[in-house]
């Protein structure tokens, strides 16, 4: 299962939902305003390393550099993605779903 | 001329973060909209509103125009007295004040709080 949260965590429930349900082996992949989520020193630092446990956690780079989020920013374990690899991902899983 | 006592204390609360919706840049378009009126303009940033301040913004990248490089000039070109960014906020984030593209001035929530209180109008984004 590919799931992508797009809306931040500080202001909706988008990654708590997505946490609720992720099993292991699913992929997730921050976009938008979720990429947030990501950033070094935030408060949601924990709750994707604690995911990355059993899931794979990509994010959209273009979104974080837009926002002015560098690499050396962005938590370790999550690994970037471009246009092509977020397709890519999208076809690799059967299903996606966004929260 | 508008003397500063009849100016109306106005204050803009820009809670949401910068690309993925349209509030923060309605938000400057109303700034200075109402910077024409000569009153007494503040802007805050709290909750994710604090992530349009981020410095090194490129939102060409998502072909969006990088509006937020307004901030840059508002206290000078358009009058605006105070711009205000919460503490608490930017800690959350992982954000100090360094991070910021420019000077504001950093304010506990409680001293935000009682800044609020002192508004005649505050329009929320």
């Amino acid at each position: 299962m590919l799931n992508i949260v797009k809306k931040s965590p500080y202001e909706t429930s988008s990654l708590s939902s997505c946490l609720k349900y992720i099993k292991k082996g699913d992929v997730i992949l921050f976009t938008e305003d979720g990429i947030y989520a990501v950033k070094k020193g935030g408060m949601f630092e924990k709750h994707v390393s604690d995911a990355s446990q059993t899931c794979s956690i990509y994010y959209l780079s273009p979104d974080t550099e837009a926002r002015g989020i560098k690499s050396d920013e962005i938590i370790s374990l999550a690994k970037p993605v471009d246009y092509q690899g977020f397709v890519d991902l999208a076809i690799d899983s059967p299903k996606s779903i966004t929260w | 001329m508008v003397d500063q006592e009849s100016k109306a204390k106005i204050m803009f609360l820009c809670k949401t973060a910068p690309y993925g919706t349209i509030y923060e840049q309605e938000a400057i378009e109303a700034m200075i909209m109402f910077s024409a009126y000569e009153q007494d303009i503040s802007v805050a940033f709290i909750g994710d509103g604090v992530l349009s301040l981020k410095k090194g913004q490129n939102p060409s990248l998502i072909n969006i125009k990088n509006f937020t490089q307004t901030y840059l000039v508002i206290v000078d070109d358009f009058e605006v007295s105070h711009l205000y960014v919460e503490k608490e906020s930017l800690e959350e984030r992982g954000m100090k004040e360094e991070d910021l593209l420019t000077e504001v001035e950093v304010l506990k929530r409680a001293d935000l709080i009682s800044r609020i209180d002192e508004m005649k109008v505050i329009l929320p984004f």
